[in-house]
């Protein structure tokens, strides 16, 4: 059991470690094709963490140890969160289950390393982006919490791998109003936690503007590579959670070789078509005024309350 | 139609109607309510519709089909052409209270209509019973609306929100009225919202603009 739990979570953090820049690399290039560019290409996320990882990082002066520290923290809980989550397979360890509160807990120790990060520079923007960012995640949190518990009540466990085993079982709840509520609510969260558009522009530098780029201003070199490819990560590990809620077809229920292929396969698929939607909606949207995020972020506290609210008419029905 | 097929359509529209209702609320550009009301009345035709289906009565298939083209094509069009009017008022810009509060007070008007719905729950537990409680909503969503927005447009939309949680409720809990006075109601409806859309364009010809708390004292 707990071997199987072991090559689960071993290919899932190699396989989301592998497809995350690439996932990156196909949303900058549908962005560029829609308009009208030619953009550098699926491959160029990997070729910047290359050379960002040869090249020295330069500390200003006064920085702390944190510095390093920040960015490895960081890497660190991606990496867990992507063995985590039930990406793959649903088989688990028996004594760390992948419970939806754990992964939370997980995914916000990386969000504090990073406000940190932002902080320790001792800059004005640095500090700003983390005060944003924190303000955000704490908007994010009670939605992310309240639509898992709406997507729990049916299965009667917040543990993700049995919701999507669940799932797989009865495909039919996958249409019903409670879990397409929850899952329209997590993906605004997700859409919120991860910096994208409309809440975070991640291209920008423009100093009013920008959320994740001002914390990671001042770091370069490796740290700006694990940086980097931390938040990739977080990015890879959440579409790829949602849209296994929303498709769960593919994922693994035990171990075999044809088995964790074909979960591969439908992972990369199911990345490569959440990436290039999103995208192709970031194309259209605007980033919101920064004091417009709350209302963002209430109407999917909405949703998900509606989530919690129609289980129970379910239930009784 | 097998049961399971038939809960589960009655679920979704039921939340298709709920959802809606919420984005009415939280949308504040006229042109994206009038069109999410569209969606609503398409959503309570597809409802009556259903429920006709179940019930194997032509009847309230044909109210479904009443049901559409007034709320789902007609009214719609209507409103539409009263904001067509001008461009630059095509948006509530200051409602009474802000959206975050009444995306809050909708929350909690979605609860108080669960607790207030519970002695009708009671009553039953087939599908069409446990969806009442989103007609309920819709009315109390309805009256938030009404109550909270300045334009006389966002106003009207209001009232057909409220008009539309009222048939919800009606269908889901009496599987419908006769086709007479289902006639008779939509159009009062349809002459209330032809009515109301005269009166804004003169109050908007006459004052130039449409927000109506500017008009609070009497002029000669």
């Amino acid at each position: 059991m707990s071997a199987s739990a072991a090559v689960f979570s071993l290919s899932q953090v190699l396989v989301v470690v592998a497809l995350s820049p690439l996932v990156i690399g196909l949303m900058r290039t549908v962005r560029a094709r829609l308009e009208g560019r030619v953009g550098g290409g699926v491959l160029q996320p990997w070729r910047d963490l290359r050379k960002l990882l040869r090249k020295e990082p330069l500390v200003a002066d006064g920085r702390s140890w944190w510095a390093v520290a920040g960015p490895l923290l960081l890497m660190s809980s991606s990496l867990a969160v992507c063995a985590l989550t039930p990406l793959l397979g649903t088989v688990t360890f028996d004594r760390l289950p992948d419970d939806l509160f754990v992964v939370v807990s997980v995914l916000l120790l990386g969000t504090v390393a990073v406000a940190l990060v932002g902080l320790d520079a001792g800059t004005a923007f640095g500090g700003m982006g983390s005060s944003r960012h924190m303000t955000i995640s704490a908007l994010v949190e009670p939605t992310v919490l309240l639509s898992v518990y709406a997507l729990s009540i049916p299965v009667g466990s917040s543990v993700l791998s049995e919701i999507v085993e669940a799932r797989l079982d009865d495909p039919a709840t996958v249409l019903s109003p409670v879990s397409l509520l929850a899952l329209l609510a997590l993906t605004i969260a997700v859409v919120a936690e991860t910096g994208r558009l409309p809440v975070d522009n991640p291209a920008t530098h423009l100093e009013l503007t920008m959320i994740h780029e001002a914390m990671v201003l001042e770091s370069s070199g490796r740290d700006l590579a694990w940086l980097e490819l931390g938040s990739w990560l977080r990015l890879g590990a959440l579409m790829g959670l949602v849209s296994t809620l929303l498709v769960p077809w593919g994922v693994a229920s035990e171990l075999s070789v044809v088995g964790l292929l074909v979960a591969i396969l439908a992972l990369a698929a199911k990345l490569a078509v959440a990436a290039t939607v999103l995208a192709a909606v970031e194309v259209a949207l605007a980033k919101v005024r920064l004091f417009r995020v709350p209302e963002l972020m209430a109407g999917s506290f909405v949703l998900a309350f509606l989530a919690v609210t129609a289980s129970y008419l379910v239930v009784q029905g | 139609m097998p049961e399971s097929t038939y809960t589960q359509l009655v679920e979704l529209s039921a939340a298709l109607l709920l959802l809606c209702a919420v984005l009415i609320v939280w949308r504040r550009s006229l042109g994206a309510q009038i069109r999410l009301l569209a969606v609503q009345g398409w959503a309570l035709a597809g409802l009556v519709a259903v429920l006709g289906v179940h019930e194997d009565s032509v009847e309230l298939v044909s109210v479904a089909v009443l049901v559409a083209v007034l709320k789902g094509v007609v009214l719609p069009r209507v409103l539409s052409r009263t904001t067509a009017a001008d461009r630059a008022a095509a948006r509530e810009e200051t409602p009474l209270i802000n959206t975050t509060a009444s995306l809050l007070a909708v929350s909690f008007l979605t609860m108080l209509a669960y607790l207030v719905s519970r002695p009708v729950l009671v009553l039953g537990s087939t599908p069409a019973v446990a969806a009442v409680p989103v007609g309920v909503a819709m009315t109390l969503l309805g009256f938030l609306v009404l109550s909270t927005r300045r334009h006389a447009v966002s106003q009207l939309i209001g009232f057909l929100l409220l008009d539309n949680g009222i048939a919800t409720v009606a269908f889901l809990t009496a599987g419908g009225v006769p086709l007479v006075v289902e006639l008779g109601v939509s159009l009062d409806v349809l002459l209330v919202v032809l009515i109301l859309q005269v009166l804004t364009s003169r109050i908007r010809t006459e004052f130039g603009d449409a927000d109506l708390d500017d008009m609070t004292e009497l002029h000669d």
